[in-house]
């Protein structure tokens, strides 16, 4: 795979002194998926509208397939397609004529097959003469990312596709990004939704105060990540750890009657088989046996609140 | 030059004026009728001829003008605030147009919306009063010209515009006492010295007397100095322009 969008030490100030993305880079690659994840105000809004030169940088660097965006930029931008997060339509015009406008003012000439096809893979060729003001709002972030779509990107800015979205567009909006994915198209999507991320990302990075504290494969970061727990759950209630059992990283929950134990999926020896085994000699008897692993949204939460550690 | 982009904009702000044709053309022929009947027939019929001109034909000029450079500016500045009000600019912002090839698409379609309006007007006026149009191609060459300037000058009004009662501000406050004082209802030689003296500063002076000099011949000031007024307008517009785009003032941070 090669790179498709190279974002290089990218700062943006501005006028009050705020500093909104703090020397941002990060590289990626033509056909994957990203996620980048951050609480409200990270900066991810404006990443990406320094990238689709709605804002312009303060200093840094940005190229599309090879394409300065500010030196190049009409090469640059003829390869982007952006959805934005709020919904901007023209209220009083026909959902295929602002498709229709879309594909124009990039640059490409009318092609209705190109814009039926479009219009077709959103379900929205039933709509496709209805005014936008007629439609409900599932359907307007639709037509957001069908007018993205209109001129053919390669590469696609979809900025939180899915907030404020109910559960049964959310998973169609992930189908759509699939499709898209087969077509060779390169997503990067912002979200603040750990389950977005974890459902549909290749990689996941991790932004906060306008800087990128992490960028990793999702499945490597969740298998690197991932604490598992197993919770020994017992049939008699007790105050203490026991003493023969003080070798184990162990803690009480569930008011004395549930045992935890913490472990690393990756160590070459969980320890489950021992523990269990010390756990009947210290003359427990155990109840049931569950265990869990941490989501990304823990592994999120622990990245934000400690910036500097070394995750 | 991205001349697709430039068509596709174009198009997308004539569809606006399409869609809602009836008000764009009802609204100036019954206001122009209207002046017509009072200034033409109510109060003209006491005036004898201006320089030459009935009275009636004398001010068809000045209302085409007066009509074209509200529509203009009104048309152009709606039609970039829009995007600006409701959000569709990020889509233009991103795309791979320069500020050039986005002001020809607004301005274009502006000009334009404005050239039909004042040619309707130039049509309706023939019901009321019987015009020669002495020099047609050079009234069609200001006529545009006029568009295109005031397009450009409503163009920049819209960028500045921060609500809908700035879009309103100047035109109301600054472009109508303006055409209104520019001599489209009487010829500037019947105002009193000291008045004449004034309204040599006001641009639009220049304009409409250029303009009645391709239809009767009759001028308030040399048809050079007319040219070279709306020429100075024009260029001072398109300095604006390049500049708000350059900078990125009130659109792109």
């Amino acid at each position: 795979m090669s790179t498709i969008l190279s974002i290089q030490n990218l700062r943006k100030s501005y006028a009050g002194g705020f500093e909104a993305l703090k020397g941002v880079s990060l590289d990626i690659e033509e056909g994957e998926i990203i996620a980048l994840l951050g609480p409200n105000g990270a900066g991810k809004t404006t990443l990406i509208s320094t990238v689709c030169g709605i804002t312009m940088p303060t200093s840094g660097t940005v190229t599309v397939a090879g394409f300065d965006t500010l030196n190049d930029f009409r090469e640059a931008r003829r390869l982007i397609g952006l959805v934005p997060q709020e919904i901007a339509l023209e209220p009083f015009e026909k959902v295929i004529n602002t498709v229709r406008f879309s594909r124009g003012l990039f640059g490409k000439g009318r092609k209705d097959s190109a814009v039926e096809d479009i219009l077709k893979r959103l379900s929205l060729w039933d709509k496709r003469d209805n005014q936008i003001r007629e439609l409900s709002g599932g359907m307007k972030r639709r037509v957001l990312i069908a007018k993205a779509l209109a001129h053919e990107p390669r590469v696609l800015f979809l900025d939180e596709p899915t907030a404020g979205v109910d559960v049964e567009l959310r998973k169609d909006m992930w189908e759509i990004v699939e499709q898209l994915r087969a077509d060779g198209v390169t997503t990067i999507l912002t979200t603040h939704y750990i389950e977005e991320a974890e459902a549909i990302a290749d990689r996941v990075g991790v932004i906060s105060k306008g800087e990128i504290l992490l960028v990793e494969d999702k499945d490597k970061l969740m298998a690197r990540m991932g604490k598992k727990q197993l919770d020994v759950q017992l049939t008699t209630q007790i105050d203490t750890v026991p003493e023969a059992l003080a070798a184990y990283d162990l803690t009480l929950s569930d008011e004395g009657w549930t045992l935890v134990y913490s472990y690393d999926v990756n160590a070459e020896r969980t320890g489950i088989t021992m523990l269990l085994n010390d756990v009947q000699k210290a003359g427990l008897q155990l109840k049931d046996v569950v265990t869990r692993q941490s989501s990304l949204e823990d592994i999120f939460v622990s990245l934000v609140n400690q910036p500097e550690g070394n995750a | 030059m991205n001349w697709t982009a430039i068509r596709a904009i174009y198009l997308f702000e004539m569809a606006r004026f399409f869609r809602t044709i009836a008000q764009s053309l009802i609204s100036p022929v019954l206001s122009t009728s209207l002046y017509f009947v009072v200034f033409g027939a109510a109060i003209g019929s006491r005036i004898d001829e201006v320089e030459g001109v009935s009275y009636g034909a004398f001010i068809v000029p000045g209302l085409i003008m007066l009509t074209v450079m509200t529509q203009g500016i009104s048309n152009a500045s709606f039609g970039i605030y829009f995007p600006k009000f409701i959000g569709t600019i990020y889509e233009l912002l991103s795309a791979p147009v320069n500020f050039l090839e986005i002001v020809m698409g607004y301005v274009g379609a502006a000009a334009t919306k404005a050239l039909f309006i004042g040619i309707i007007i130039l049509v309706t006026s023939f019901f009321f009063v019987d015009i020669q149009i002495q020099n047609p191609a050079a009234m069609i060459a200001f006529l545009i010209l006029t568009c295109i300037s005031f397009a450009l000058f409503g163009f920049i009004i819209g960028i500045w515009a921060g609500n809908f009662e700035q879009l309103q501000l100047v035109p109301l406050l600054i472009v109508t006492p303006l055409v209104f004082l520019g001599g489209s209802f009487y010829s500037i030689s019947m105002l009193p010295p000291v008045w004449q003296t004034i309204s040599m500063f006001n641009p639009v002076v220049y304009l409409i007397s250029g303009f009645r000099w391709a239809f009767f011949g009759v001028e308030d000031v040399p048809i050079v100095t007319s040219l070279l007024a709306i020429g100075l307008f024009t260029s001072l517009c398109l300095g604006a322009v390049w500049w708000i785009f350059k900078t990125g003032w009130r659109i792109r941070q």
